[in-house]
């Protein structure tokens, strides 16, 4: 029996992408929400919150219509890149950044916020800008707890079932993750298939949580 | 030299009462220090002027710079103030080793100065065998000299202290107190401290600021306000006196004497200006200014008989407590080993109230 191996590393390729996608903006997210007071900050947060609470049907069903080729972001996206995004790979990454997020944004914001404020205004004190005390202190010390989060991250984007099938579909060589193609090896009976996948993708998960526990701080 | 008027409102809230700092403070060369006990508003005062906090009114002036202007509406952000501030738990960043906190402090000086400062200073505070370590990885009293070392690094023209030596061991306290003696000596840099230790304000303080209440209630040199406390609350703060409720029986400018009544007896003291005969007031002595004997029969001028509740070991001598005399609460006199030695198998004591010592609030 050979397996197609093309979904695991799509997969591994979508979550790495989206990982890294969300890690900038979820940490630019999580500075200000821990930082700054503005109007609207709540709305911020919930709606970085959002993807958690609601179901994946819905997620898609915005995505569609947010990325889909008859709206002005994909009609832009396939201005520029000559391509439409929905129904590709590109897709699928939209869609594991959305479930990547709110898990860096959160605890990102946590630990930058468990970080004692006597550093910081020590820092300032010491005449440092707002910009070389996040790089050079705040950071440093909320590291450990912002990488865990990270692989936390990496974990949920890799598991996306959903949101992926919506925006990017089942194109298999193409499109078709790690979950989705489980689903699909269920469904055509191929049960080899999916224990094989379902093995390698809870180990890996194991592998990864084991991985943010070891880096999580509060760890005696 | 500092000069500032600070007011600052925190409206009473469901979980706290209401607070009002309002005070106008100056330090000038060596070490002034805001004594008081613990929600006086000290700290707030350190961060108004440090600038992490931002008063409602007043104006903070550091020798020529405008730090804080109400009417003008100039808050200098925290970055551009130039103050040193040394935490209560030094705030060393963990991450760091010693030299790596005083390159960070240092990168406000132009490029080629930094490392000669940095050394400069390892070598002032005796640091340079530890330089290479974390924070965590080096003595208490390195911790402490590597925090003055990096708030003096940018020539500051104040350096603010928050309690640095609460909770520290008499060995650590006693090389801290040795180190901000170095910085009197060899930076002249103007220091503002705060304590909630008499013994630290007499050990350090030119100059006291007895703040509480959000108001400064008194200044002056540790020993003039600790002979002379401006009112019953200033007493009580430093907790270093008997107070005992008496009443003003006779006043005599002439021959400037006076008699208290205390409990059952009567005291003679010196006149006291500005009170008048029957005023109840109390009577504010510091423990050891009392002396004790055996009773011998009637108690002499001055004299009140009591009994002896407990003797209490202290560093520099024994303190005794006493009630009796009709005195509500102990007095406590406090006296030295050798003359408890003398005295300790007296079944009776008298009190002895010299007349000079003796103080009304």
């Amino acid at each position: 029996m050979a397996i197609d191996w093309f979904p695991l590393w799509l997969s591994l390729r979508v979550a790495l992408v989206s990982t890294a996608l969300a890690f900038f903006a979820g940490l630019w997210i999580a500075y200000l929400l821990a930082n700054r007071q503005f109007r609207g900050k709540d709305v911020l947060d919930a709606a970085v919150t959002l993807p958690l609470v609601l179901p994946p049907t819905v997620l898609g069903y915005y995505l569609l219509v947010l990325l889909g080729r008859a709206s002005p972001l994909g009609k832009l996206w396939e201005t520029i890149f000559g391509s439409p995004l929905v129904f590709t790979w590109k897709a699928a990454v939209v869609a594991a950044l959305l479930h990547a997020l709110p898990l860096l944004v959160k605890s990102t914001r946590a630990a930058l916020e468990s970080v004692d404020r006597n550093y910081e205004r020590a820092a300032r004190n010491l005449g440092a800008s707002e910009w070389k005390l996040f790089w050079r202190v705040t950071l440093p010390l909320a590291w450990r707890s912002i990488f865990a989060a990270t692989a936390l991250a990496f974990a949920r984007a890799l598991g996306d079932f959903g949101v992926t099938l919506m925006v990017a579909g089942n194109i298999p060589g193409r499109t078709q993750t790690v979950a989705v193609a489980i689903y699909d090896a269920v469904e055509s009976g191929n049960g080899a298939v999916a224990r094989t996948l379902v093995l390698v993708v809870s180990v890996v998960a194991l592998a990864l949580l084991t991985l943010a526990n070891r880096l999580s701080p509060n760890r005696v | 030299m500092l000069q500032a008027r600070l007011r600052k409102s925190f409206a009473p809230r469901p979980d706290s009462a209401g607070f009002t700092l309002d005070l106008e403070l100056t330090a000038t060369a060596g070490v002034t220090v805001l004594f008081g006990p613990s929600g006086a508003g000290k700290t707030l005062v350190l961060d108004s002027i440090a600038g992490f906090v931002q008063p409602d009114e007043g104006r903070i002036l550091l020798e020529d710079d405008i730090l804080y202007d109400a009417a003008a509406g100039v808050h200098l952000v925290p970055q551009k103030r130039n103050c040193g501030y040394v935490f209560q738990n030094y705030a060393l960043f963990p991450h760091m080793t010693l030299r790596e906190n005083l390159a960070f402090a240092a990168e406000r000086r132009p490029r080629l100065e930094r490392h000669r400062r940095v050394n400069d200073m390892l070598d002032k505070f005796r640091l340079e065998d530890a330089a290479g370590r974390r924070p965590h990885e080096v003595s208490g009293g390195q911790r402490q000299r590597c925090c003055i070392a990096r708030a003096l690094i940018g020539e500051p023209k104040l350096l603010l202290l928050d309690e640095p030596a609460t909770g520290l061991d008499a060995v650590l306290r006693a090389e801290f107190y040795e180190a901000l003696r170095q910085v009197r000596s060899e930076f002249g840099t103007p220091m503002l401290l705060v304590t909630h230790d008499l013994t630290e304000c007499f050990e350090l303080g030119e100059e006291m600021l007895i703040l509480h209440g959000g108001r400064i209630v008194q200044k002056g040199t540790p020993r003039s306000v600790l002979d002379e406390p401006a009112n019953l609350e200033v007493a009580r703060l430093l907790g270093a006196f008997n107070l005992l409720d008496s009443e003003i029986r006779t006043l005599d400018p002439g021959r400037n004497t006076s008699r208290l009544q205390v409990g059952e007896f009567e005291l003679e003291g010196p006149y006291f200006p500005g009170h008048l005969k029957g005023d109840h007031i109390t009577l504010c002595v510091r423990p050891e200014q009392l002396k004790v004997f055996a009773r011998n029969g009637r108690p002499g001028p001055n004299q009140i008989p009591a009994d002896l509740l407990r003797a209490v070991e202290r560093p520099h001598g024994i303190r005794l407590e006493f009630s009796g005399g009709g005195i509500p609460g102990p007095v406590r006199v406090t006296i030295s080993r050798a003359e408890y030695e003398n005295q300790r198998d007296n079944r009776e004591w008298v009190i002895q109230f010299p007349s000079d010592a003796l103080r009304v609030l």
